[in-house]
């Protein structure tokens, strides 16, 4: 563990930032108040915190439906998405794209994104432009092992092999796509899939947010030295339905209860570094506390925000038919 | 005859069919749902659930759970059809065409001309469309009119259970490729729906409301919208005809032309993007074939230009209404 403290810290609150906004929009949504389809990202946060921390605001990440934890680890404004999934004009997208479209582009979040398989091109078209322009930064790909069965993941794959892109594919393998098990619709393996295009492929545990998180800074090393493009096959679960309203019958109950009392990033990551004496639980208790603040005042604002008006349904386009 | 929703009567429909004739399969991404899990293994029947119950009765040869691969599900249906099968491909949200056109486009709508008329592809793929879900931009276009563009493909968009058991019917014993359009927000709808196989012919327009003064045309979710507008401005003295398309490739010209020629006064209502819709291609059927009967310019209702808003507030801003329709025809009339 090479982290400083200060490091850590962000880690802790990145994770936490994910899973407060995760239960609130859990809750908010079984209430009747959200509309739309969410996707919940809750028991994968050592994922997205575990990348991102290895990019700055000019690296890209694209994303997927299943985005909010993405989001927030590359820095997205949690008030912003919160209002954004109510609907509201203040939201990161104005109201226009909801839980599936959030995206900050000063951030460097390419957008979540509503088609399974649509983030791995656009991720080897950003890839190029740091290429070509010279920037030394790097493009992420956060996919899923649903969509790493799109034409799109393979075809990207060869693509950014083939013209050593900087760019990293992470496949977040949380064992199902929708109502399918991985173990089904996964032929052969997804570490083996990389490794056919040439690509540096490697599986890694997703419930250890330092696995994620050296994995990743090897991969945007090789990256940054012009060494090609990485597959990180990260292994992680996600603790709600595939969507709020799922009834999750495929699911056994004692696969969700081993989920949350031995899969649970957080609470790995909370005993790692407590035992270890890095941090002090009374600091993490600090955290988890003004985190939940934020979120509840998040939510609360998002209620009391404004919904768009008639004249903003036509902005943002060039021409008014 | 009992009542049933537009889910039960596909679903019905489905089976009827499975049961009818072996070669009859369904694929699609979680039509059966618990595919390699230790749960359920009927556990979704594609998101709204219409396909439920058919792996337990067919078994998993016949009712296929594939990966996420919109282009292979597509192209297998299609294959398959063009050798042998009578393939039922569930593409869920019809935005995800975007994946698998070519399939589509340039393999399955153009075996029949382009191999000089010795293929047929009986091949049906259902889709869901349209808004009112707060699905957004990537899960609430209509794009029926980008398929009703493409020679060799059919297109059916029925508004009611009774029509979407008959035509789904015909759709699956139909020997060309059908594109069959559900509406996401009319799965609930009952309706009274034979228990027996029946079929609905494509190309046969049905009149659901007779009207004198205006001619509204409709398709798919917007037919209740017209029908409701039409029951509405009776008490005002107003009768409007309502004409359900029910088919949008082949089109029923001549029904459209009947109720321009009895009317004099039409507005199209086409829940899709204003430009190059079905809307704008009726509007130019009337004006080649029944200028002379029209008392009053052709109006359209449609949604802006413009992607499909999440925002509920935009999102009814968005939709066509019935205050929309109810005004344009008092201009038209006045
Ligand atoms: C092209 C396309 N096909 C199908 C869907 C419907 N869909 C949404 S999420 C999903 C499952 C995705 O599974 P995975 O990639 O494993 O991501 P997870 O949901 O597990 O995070 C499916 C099939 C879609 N949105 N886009
Ligand atoms: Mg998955």
């Amino acid at each position: 563990m090479q982290l400083n403290r200060e490091e850590l810290i962000k880690a802790y609150q990145g994770m936490c930032r994910i899973r407060e906004f995760e239960d609130a929009v859990h809750e908010e949504f079984a209430s009747g108040a959200l509309p739309g389809f969410v996707h919940l990202y809750a028991g994968e946060e050592a994922s997205a915190m575990g990348i991102c921390l290895n990019l700055d605001d000019q690296d890209t990440i694209a994303s997927t439906h299943r985005g909010h934890g993405h989001c927030i680890a590359k820095g997205c404004d949690s008030k912003g998405m919160m209002k954004e999934l109510f609907g509201k004009k203040d939201g990161i997208c104005g109201g226009k794209g909801g839980s599936m479209h959030i995206a900050d582009l000063t951030k460097g979040m390419l957008g979540a994104n509503g088609i399974v398989g649509g983030g791995p091109p656009l991720t080897c078209g950003a890839a190029l432009t740091f290429k070509t322009k010279k920037t030394g930064n790097v493009a992420v790909c956060f996919l899923g092992d649903g969509a790493s069965n799109q034409g799109t993941t393979a075809e990207s794959i060869n693509m950014a092999s083939i013209l050593k892109l900087p760019a990293i594919f992470v496949v977040e393998d949380n064992g199902y796509a929708e109502a399918t098990s991985s173990d089904y619709s996964v032929g052969g393996n997804i570490v083996d899939r990389g490794k056919a295009y040439g690509l540096h492929a490697e599986k890694v545990d997703g419930t250890d947010f330092f696995a994620v998180h050296q994995a990743a800074k090897e991969a945007v090393e090789r990256a940054k030295n012009n060494e090609g493009p990485t597959l990180l096959h990260v292994k992680l679960s996600r603790v709600y339905g595939h969507y709020e309203g799922d009834a999750i019958t495929y699911r056994l109950d004692e696969e969700t209860k081993d989920i949350k009392e031995n899969k649970d990033p957080i609470k790995i990551f909370k005993r790692k570094v407590t035992e270890s004496g890095l941090l002090e639980e009374s600091q993490l208790e600090e955290i988890e506390k003004n985190i939940k603040k934020e979120i509840e005042e998040a939510v609360s604002e998002s209620k009391e925000a404004k919904y768009p008006v008639e004249s903003d349904l036509l902005t943002d386009v060039y021409v008014k038919y | 005859m009992s009542k049933k929703t537009f889910r039960e009567s596909i679903n019905e429909a489905i089976k009827q069919e499975m049961r009818r004739d072996e070669n009859v399969i369904v694929l699609g991404e979680d039509v059966a749902g618990g595919a390699g899990t230790k749960g359920d293994q009927d556990a979704w029947g594609g998101p709204m659930a219409v396909t439920k119950g058919l792996a337990p009765e067919f078994g998993r040869e016949r009712v296929i759970d594939t990966p996420i691969t919109e282009s292979a599900i597509i192209g297998t249906a299609a294959g398959a059809a063009l050798t042998g099968l009578r393939p039922i491909a569930d593409l869920m949200f019809v935005d995800f065409m975007g994946v698998c056109f070519d399939q589509i486009f340039n393999q399955a709508g153009k075996f029949r001309y382009m191999f000089g008329g010795k293929a047929v592809t009986p091949l049906t793929i259902r889709t869901m469309y349209g808004g009112g879900l707060r699905a957004a931009s990537q899960h609430s276009q209509c794009l029926y009119p980008i398929f009703t563009h493409i020679p060799g493909l059919k297109v059916v968009i029925p508004s009611n259970p009774y029509d979407a058991k008959g035509l789904f019917v015909q759709a699956v014993r139909d020997d060309d490729p059908v594109v069959f359009f559900e509406h996401k927000m009319m799965y609930d709808d009952e309706g009274e729906v034979p228990d027996e196989l029946y079929t609905i012919p494509f190309g046969e327009a049905n009149f659901t409301r007779e009207g004198k003064d205006v001619a509204l045309i409709s398709m798919g979710r917007t037919v209740n919208l017209c029908n409701q507008v039409a029951d509405e401005i009776k008490k005002d003295n107003i009768s409007c005809s309502v004409l359900d398309l029910r088919t949008l490739s082949p089109l029923d010209e001549d029904s459209i032309l009947e109720a321009v020629e009895e009317t004099g006064r039409v507005v199209i209502v086409d829940e899709s993007s204003p430009r190059c819709n079905v809307a704008t291609d009726i509007s130019a059927l009337i004006s080649d074939k029944a200028f002379s009967s029209l008392k009053a310019p052709v109006k359209m209702i449609t949604p802006p230009h413009t992607p499909v808003p999440f925002s509920p507030a935009l999102e009814d801003l968005y939709l066509p209404s019935a205050d929309n329709i109810k005004k344009t025809i008092s201009n038209i009339l006045n």
